[in-house]
């Protein structure tokens, strides 16, 4: 395989994840996103996960979240009203690092 | 049951390199030491850019590192600059950092095959490593810190120690730390791209085992930080480090620039024919001895490795993993030391800190923290430089510029001055 750009979406696919489908270890307030000016979240992500629909409402969606947490020190307006790690062995599972 | 029964001599959250150290001291000294890992296995939650330098391997149990979980012995120290299309790369090649007798400077590392290996020692030497559990709060008894609850359970330890890295959660449990800033962190991104060992060895001009580091400076877009690249045995890590604050305000993602370095007519050809196995990601201190904690403990608590904020960026060089190694020996020394005496185990650590050059380490190296606050270094110096290359070797038949016209003009057209240059050099020669 040669090199070339890949999209978010292709690089979390080589990632192993195992997904807590019961419990969003991050959620965020769309109404509090929609009063932010900054939304910092859209250019900080790594996995390019918080993103705006076609209304510019925030959608976010933390299946493919790296747990880097820069998200929550940039979040100004507290939007992400929660963030916490994900439940023990759920969440990005590096085989690297 | 009563509590006693119960009662670990030390619980340690998280099973990375300051908590797995710690552990083994402990264990080693007869402690009872329990350590809690979110992650399925240890090293799964964690990122490096790459290397660990090995006097901290050294300093846990010689001749250790013989049989550590390594990459390559680091001899290629490597500094590249990059403008546009264009490149400066500065090897400096040293045998001598893998001489035969003697442990190397330092290894390119990845850390889930690192970490585990190191939570084992520990578990060879006694440690419990628990993983798959989640430390969800801890538990204040009359003023001091007394165990953590993970779940359903509660467990109680004389002493527990925050090893839970950058965002320690624990730290702001036990009311040491606010949160951290965001303008003290980078967060780094990075993709490890496998390739034969052959192939690695033979682009980076590599013998055997030897291995090439090297920083990147020029590839994102003005905004304070810088990429890096390391060959593991058989795969490279490149990544980039930003300033989230000065991305937030450029508007564009750190996913997107790091892409194009990817990209880059430099950087592609290296990595030509690999594939990417993984995607990372992490937030690293970038304040140095500044971004220390101040208040590194409190009775039945202390704080270590990243979760202390303990990492050393001087620009050509990044330090994590061994300050982490080094945190865990000191708090496991300080543990000791104090016998039954636990009121003593904070003052010890600090103690202890000094003691193993960790502090007076970072503090000798915050003057780079000014120098890298100019924010025209991070796009103005590597154009300046690559223009003055050029200058150097475009030959066209004209009558070439003299030299000093060649630096200057470039000074010039990269708006800046003289005067601007030597105040840096200054500043850089005050505090370095």
């Amino acid at each position: 395989m040669s090199i070339a750009r890949l999209s978010a979406p292709e690089l979390l696919s080589k990632n192993k994840f195992n997904v807590d489908e019961e419990e969003a270890h991050i959620i965020i307030d769309k109404a509090i996103c929609a009063r932010c000016s900054d939304k910092a979240c859209l250019y900080v992500c790594p996995a390019v996960l918080y993103k705006l629909d076609k209304n510019g409402e925030m959608s976010f969606d933390y299946a493919g979240c790296l747990e880097c947490g820069t998200c929550r020190v940039m979040c100004k307006e507290k939007g992400i009203i929660k963030w916490v790690y994900p439940r023990g062995t759920f969440g990005v599972n590096y085989r690297c690092g | 049951m009563s509590q006693a029964e119960d009662k670990f001599d030390a619980i340690i959250v998280g099973a990375g390199p300051a908590g797995s150290a710690c552990a083994y001291t402990l264990a080693k000294a007869g402690k009872n030491v329990l350590v809690i890992e979110r992650g399925d296995s240890p090293g799964s939650k964690n990122v490096t850019g790459g290397r660990i330098y090995t006097y901290a391997l050294e300093m846990l149990e010689p001749g250790i590192f013989a049989e550590a979980a390594l990459e390559r012995r680091v001899t290629h120290e490597q500094i590249m600059l990059l403008a546009g299309q264009r490149a400066i790369t500065v090897d400096f090649h040293q045998p001598g950092f893998n001489a035969e007798d003697q442990a190397p400077v330092s290894f390119t590392v990845l850390r889930a095959v690192f970490d585990e290996w190191l939570a084992g020692k520990a578990e060879e030497m006694g440690a419990i490593v628990a993983c798959g559990i989640k430390v969800d709060r801890l538990i204040e008894e009359e003023g001091r810190i007394a165990g953590v609850v993970a779940g359903e359970d509660e467990m109680y330890a004389d002493v527990v120690i925050a090893a839970d890295g950058v965002n320690s959660f624990m730290a702001q449990e036990a009311g040491l730390i606010q949160d951290i800033s965001a303008k003290t962190m980078g967060v780094g991104v990075k993709e490890v791209i496998e390739l034969p060992a052959q192939t690695i060895s033979e682009r980076f001009n590599l013998q055997a085992d030897e291995g090439a580091a090297r920083m990147l400076l020029g590839c994102t877009e003005g905004i304070h930080g810088g990429g890096f690249l390391y060959t593991n045995k058989q795969s490279i890590s490149l990544g980039c480090v930003f300033t989230p604050e000065e991305v937030a305000q450029h508007k564009r993602s750190v996913h997107e620039i790091f892409q194009d370095l990817k990209m880059h007519p430099a950087i592609a050809p290296l990595i030509a024919g690999g594939e990417t196995i993984e995607y990372s990601a992490h937030l690293v201190s970038e304040a140095g001895v500044r971004g220390i904690h101040p208040k590194l403990h409190r009775e039945g608590f202390l704080m270590i490795g990243d979760a202390a904020g303990f990492v050393i960026n001087t620009g050509y060089s990044i330090r994590g993993i061994d300050l982490a190694i080094v945190s865990g020996i000191a708090a496991a020394n300080a543990i000791i030391a104090a016998a039954e005496n636990i009121a003593s185990v904070g003052p010890n650590y600090i103690q202890e800190l000094n003691r193993l050059k960790l502090l007076p380490a970072m503090k000798a190296a915050d003057g780079y923290f000014e120098v890298l606050e100019t924010p025209w270094i991070y796009d103005k110096i590597p154009n300046l430089a690559n223009d003055i290359m050029e200058n150097l070797f475009r030959i066209s038949g004209e009558v070439p510029l003299r030299m000093k016209d060649n630096v200057l003009g470039a000074i010039k057209a990269n708006g800046l001055t003289v005067w601007q240059l030597a105040k840096l050099g200054i500043k850089g020669v005050r505090s370095l």
